[in-house]
């Protein structure tokens, strides 16, 4: 097998790899984004919703 | 760098720049707003606690345990303007993280780093998903306004959110007629359900407070995802670079 071979597949194949991994990566962050996002704007916590009061009347969230 | 890191670290710069910025933009636009509403919403409380005790409920869902144990609030002044500096970051890094994602997965699928004006597109899909949508049935509220309990408004909101972001994808990323009909009919349907609102509604906040806090928060929305979205572009783009380069 030759050097150019094995560079041949690494190129076919990491990207493939890349594509399932960037996939599964994205996903995460945009799920963190999320829960940070319910945790500032729409925890029912007295405490939390009291700290981040003026940012969820701002943001036009849900607010009491 | 991983494509995680890569968009926690663009979300983190972003979000800590732009929730500055709105911070300073709100002190101007939103907060007086409030905090003028704070006195109608204050007055209304005293008098309803001294008349009638049911009618309490309506002007504040928390009016319970306000007659109760009183939960910690920030004072006002510093201490309530750095927690809503805090909240402003969380806020920002949050949809810079939502944000982040989708320009990674976009740029997983055409091999091409993001450019801040393609952000700018995308900040600005922010903000007709998460502002003017959800904003056309539950407009942005002042303090001291009676309103439907928070659960519903909540549960609404989290529906027109997800139906207009559907539709806007169907409309955008599909490309075909019956997929821009059924992306339409998607943005459409939350409003035909309707958002929850009180049958009647009292309040001795003035009508034109409330007006000229829709118009703040819009604006200052606006400023919020325009910026937060040309910023983590351009953050990612950088970030991102070396796996690009392996890329070719």
């Amino acid at each position: 097998m030759s050097q150019a071979q094995i560079t041949e597949s690494q190129v076919t194949h990491l990207p493939v790899a890349g594509q399932v991994g960037r996939l599964a990566q994205s996903l995460m962050a945009m799920t963190l984004g999320l829960f940070i996002v319910g945790v500032v704007g729409f925890s029912h916590i007295d405490v939390i919703h009291n700290a981040a009061h003026d940012v969820r009347h701002s943001n036009a969230f849900p607010c009491h | 760098m991983s494509t995680f890191r890569a968009i926690v670290f663009s979300s983190v710069v972003a979000g800590f720049i732009v929730g500055l910025v709105v911070t300073a933009a709100q002190q101007f636009g939103t907060v007086p707003l409030i905090l003028k509403a704070e006195v109608y919403e204050k007055a209304a409380e005293h008098r309803h606690d001294a008349a009638i005790a049911p009618r309490v409920i309506l002007v504040h869902d928390h009016a319970e345990q306000d007659h109760g144990a009183q939960a910690w609030e920030p004072r006002d002044g510093l201490e309530r303007n750095l927690y809503t500096a805090g909240a402003n970051i969380l806020t920002a890094i949050g949809f810079a993280l939502l944000l982040g994602g989708f320009l990674s997965l976009r740029s997983g699928a055409t091999g091409e780093r993001p450019s801040w004006h393609q952000g700018l597109m995308w900040g600005l899909a922010g903000f007709a998903v998460f502002t003017i949508a959800p904003g056309l049935g539950l407009p942005p509220e002042l303090p001291g306004v009676p309103v439907a309990p928070l659960l519903s408004r909540q549960i609404w909101w989290v529906i027109a959110v997800s139906a207009t972001a559907a539709g806007l994808g169907l409309i955008v990323f599909r490309r075909s007629m019956p997929a821009a009909i059924a992306g339409v009919v998607l943005i459409m349907l939350p409003h035909l359900i309707g958002a929850p609102e009180l049958e009647h509604i009292e309040t001795n906040v003035p009508s034109s407070l409330s007006h000229q806090f829709v118009v703040a928060v819009t604006v200052t929305s606006l400023i919020f995802w325009s910026l937060l979205g040309s910023l983590t572009s351009a953050a990612f783009a950088w970030f991102d670079r070396p796996a690009s380069a392996v890329r070719g």
